[in-house]
């Protein structure tokens, strides 16, 4: 066991778990931050994704010793009313079915449009690979996607 | 207007004033056979209790509240639910709060998820919550101002009089409403005055599924409880021999290590401690039944198949005969593999057994075989049993099972402590209950005009009950005709797999009518209409589907998708009948570089009156990704006994890359729903093969297509 001070939604949080332990599960049950969901463990399918200084990550897979000084970003610490621009348009286009996947995919999407806010299609296609829905909301994600980008440029 | 008289349903309704002011309304299953209702007063309820059988409550500053029986998995139940309460009482959407409704076997019938039946079960009983409460708000507002009920109007959340223009809210009403009589009957609206029914609304957890609020089994959390993971044998026919914990239990966090069955729990103060220490117990299996691999599989099919006894599910006329003389006869096999659910949330359930009863919170589709389940287990009476239910993570059968909850009953009565166990992906797909393996033979008799004249199917599956649906199209319409099956039990679990058996019948009946319709020199779409015109005609023993819904999918897709028309697509054609509804599917091929792309499929679905139409459209567009991807990729096979595939990263689920563009569309008829949730998964299947063959000659028997080896190199969904 060991003392981490680490950098979660702009606030200093301190925790003490074991230098393996991944940053999803510190999340999830030391600090109470249940967005970021647990689907597989071992990276494949993006349900676990936040940002670490603004890049997409999987959480499953980040032993808490390496995020140190990091700023981590979870779906919680997204936006203080729930009003990001990519949050919004999921709301539009009313993206979810059982919606267990799309903080995930909310989490991947807003990395995307922060560093390509106007992406291609090939673009959204390659950076949304990497999360799965198994509902099969793919093509509103794309959607949610294309109108978060309207919305950003506009 | 339309009114439903007296009716026999076994409902009850209730109604009063719960302690806060209000009225609250609902129905019961009771044994009275005629629709019963009663009046309950304010002093009739306890203070401050509204656990009475409700659907729907209304407070004093307007507020709607809707409750949802049913568990919600992604089928959107939640939302579509509360609109058709909403619709018949006229409320004013923006005020609706949806609730989702414990398990209470007493207030909600049928309270579960599976068979896409909940709206088709509960259409009317909403419809009558609704219109009932609206009946009497608009008495209490006619009472009030001294007017008869017929000249007021019910409009969002008000009732107005329009003769001068005055109005109460909903609220201001409640109270007085909630002394008026229940009527016996009540008018339903006409269908054409529908206006919330039919639109697209969002889904009521949006909001709280975007921010990130626990919603789901796995996000509960109770101040105390503990975490447990269990490790099970890894291959079915093993059972547990020995357990050595000490290692597991000396490490940091471990409270204790429990077995019990075959199920070695780990019990500790985090999710990722248990895991780790569960890693350091020495466990030791031995041979309790078969020990089955995927070739013994593909040898028992091979002998059931040709096996002298078989259940006969159907017979209509001479078969024999019809095959002795045919001029053609057409013989091919179909093949699927296991399947597991997957559902994004892993399997999970909190327990925690106490003295005086036992509480579980967690996501199911059937939270009530869940309660008595485990009040058999315990020993519990099941009014001792609370079952809290969760959003699910996506459930696709696998949460009709019980064992889970179970499992976590079982561990927190003998720890007695309040326990949160969790499945890992690994423990999932190992953990059985898969969609059974099954193997089909079709056979077509064609006389010389070729005119289908017999036909024949035997399924053969393990632990798949009868794999055949004998009474679905094209029965009824083949003079003579034998549909029989015969079963492999093993130890592997199987169990319902969203749209259950017909998930995998749908591709090999319609890729197997495909080659009967190219055999027979005809166009499959024109085959197709020709057999359902003579089941119309000359019906051969019970036809047990409509045949003019199914024949007008067939004519919508041929016509949205310009059905023959299109000169450098392969069109593939696919139509099935299952839950209640009817869907069509036209896939679209084109080859690229020597290489068949899917482009696109088109759907048109017959599921009745479209309640949500946001919700519809992506249940069905969701349900050709799922169906899609499945046919592309999805396998278990076993080796040992053991699952080969435990986790995403070779149990292949399809991607965001490899969906097709989909056009969506519904038939407008005035059906009341009739099943949403599965029907639109069944004919993607047999949609892409046959659209695969005509690109590229190849013709697709076995699934997942990407393991047939001249599909091998093919990135089918994959854009190029």
């Amino acid at each position: 066991m060991a003392s981490y001070s680490i950098n979660v939604n702009g606030e200093k949080r301190t925790v003490d778990v074991s230098p393996d332990t991944p940053l999803l599960w510190v999340l999830r049950d030391s600090l109470g931050l249940v967005g970021t969901k647990y689907g597989c463990g071992i990276a494949q399918c993006g349900a676990c994704t936040v940002h670490l200084n603004g890049t997409a990550v999987r959480s499953c897979s980040l032993p808490i010793s390496v995020v140190k000084e990091g700023k981590v970003t979870t779906i919680e610490g997204l936006s203080k009313e729930g009003d990001h621009p990519v949050q919004q348009a999921w709301m539009e286009v009313d993206v979810p079915q059982c919606g267990y996947c799309q903080a995930g995919q909310i989490m991947t999407a807003t990395a995307l449009l922060a560093k390509t806010p106007k992406p291609t299609d090939e673009q959204i296609e390659t950076a949304m690979n990497g999360n799965i829905c198994r509902c099969g909301t793919y093509h509103r994600v794309k959607e949610a996607i294309v109108l978060a980008s309207a919305k950003i440029n506009k | 207007m339309e009114t439903i008289a007296k009716t026999n349903r076994r409902d009850f309704l209730k109604l009063g004033l719960v302690a806060s002011g209000g009225l609250v309304l609902g129905f019961q299953s009771s044994s009275s056979s005629a629709l019963g209702m009663e009046v309950i007063n304010g002093s009739a309820l306890p203070a401050g209790d509204v656990n009475f059988n409700s659907y729907l409550s209304i407070s004093s500053d307007d507020l709607v509240t809707i409750f949802s029986p049913n568990p919600e998995l992604g089928q959107n139940i939640k939302t579509s639910f509360p609109m058709v309460v909403a619709e018949e009482l006229e409320a004013d959407w923006k005020k609706v709060k949806v609730v989702q409704a414990h398990l209470d076997t007493k207030k909600y019938d049928r309270q579960l998820t599976g068979g896409s039946g909940a709206v088709p079960h509960s259409w009317e009983r909403l419809r009558k919550a609704g219109a009932t409460a609206k009946y009497m708000l608009t008495e209490a507002a006619a009472k009030k101002w001294s007017v008869s009920a017929s000249a007021l109007k019910a409009e969002n959340g008000k009732v107005i009089n329009p003769a001068n223009g005055k109005s109460f809210t909903y609220g201001e009403l409640a109270n007085d409403a909630a002394l008026i009589p229940v009527p016996t009957d009540v008018k339903l609206k006409d269908k054409k005055d529908f206006k919330l029914i039919g639109t697209a609304v969002s889904n009521v957890d949006n909001k709280e599924m975007i921010t990130g609020k626990p919603l789901y089994g796995l996000d509960f959390y109770r101040e105390g409880m503990l975490y447990a993971v269990i490790t099970r044998p890894e291959s079915f026919g093993m059972k547990l021999k020995s357990v050595d914990s000490a290692a597991a239990k000396a490490l940091p966090g471990i409270v204790d290590v429990v077995t019990f069955k075959n199920n070695v729990a780990v019990v500790g103060k985090s999710t990722w401690e248990v895991l780790k220490a569960r890693k350091a117990l020495k466990i030791e299996y031995e041979k309790e039944g078969n020990i089955e691999s995927t070739s013994d599989h593909d040898r028992i099919f091979k002998e059931l198949l040709d096996k002298p006894e078989a259940t006969v599910r159907r017979k209509d006329g001479d078969v024999e005969a019809a095959f002795k003389g045919a001029a053609q006869v057409i013989k091919r096999e179909y093949q699927c593999p296991f399947l597991s659910h997957a559902p994004m949330e892993p399997m999970n359930f909190f327990a925690h057994v106490r003295a005086d009863g036992v509480e579980l919170v967690g996501p199911s589709q059937t939270p009530d075989r869940a309660r008595m389940a485990t009040a058999t287990l315990l020993g519990v009476a099941p009014e001792k049993i609370t079952l809290e239910l969760t959003r699910l993570g996506g459930g696709f059968g696998r949460r009709l099972q019980a064992d889970y909850a179970l499992e976590a009953a079982e561990l927190s009565s003998m720890i007695k402590a309040p326990v949160k166990v969790t499945w890992t992906r690994e423990d999932d797909m190992m953990g059985g209950s898969y969609r059974p393996a099954v193997r089909y033979r079709f056979e077509a008799a064609l006389d010389p005009t070729g005119k289908l004249v017999g036909y024949k199917l035997r399924g053969v599956g393990i632990n798949s009950g009868n794999p055949t649906r004998e009474d679905n199209f094209p029965s009824g319409s083949v003079d003579n005709l034998l549909i029989d099956s015969v079963e492999h039990q093993s130890p592997i679990t199987t169990g319902a797999w969203r749209a259950p058996i017909t998930n995998f019948l749908a591709f090999a009946e319609q890729a197997f009518l495909d080659e009967v319709a190219l055999a027979a020199g005809k166009d499959p779409v024109k085959f197709r209409l020709e057999l359902l015109d003579r089941a119309k005609t000359t019906p051969v023993g019970a036809i047990k589907y409509d045949i003019d819904r199914m024949k007008k999918v067939i004519e919508t897709v041929a016509e949205k998708s310009g059905w023959g028309t299109k000169k450098n697509l392969a069109q593939g054609f696919s139509v099935y009948f299952s839950h209640r509804s009817y869907v069509a599917q036209v896939a679209e091929v084109e080859m690229k570089k020597g290489q068949p792309v899917l482009k696109k499929i088109y759907a048109v679905s017959d599921c009745g009156i479209v309640i949500n139409m946001s919700g519809a459209k992506q249940q069905v567009t969701g349900g050709i990704v799922d169906g899609l991807g499945h046919s592309l990729y999805g396998q278990v096979t076993f080796k040992d006994g053991a699952a080969v595939q435990r986790n995403f990263n070779n149990y292949r689920l399809i991607r965001f890359k490899e969906v097709p563009e989909v056009e969506v569309h519904f038939i407008d008829n005035g059906i009341d729903p009739t099943g949403l949730g599965e029907p639109a998964l069944p004919p993607t299947g047999g949609a892409v093969a046959n659209a695969i063959f005509k690109a590229t000659g190849k013709r697709l028997y076995n699934q997942p297509f990407n393991q047939v080896e001249e599909m091998k190199a093919v990135k089918l969904g994959e854009k190029i």
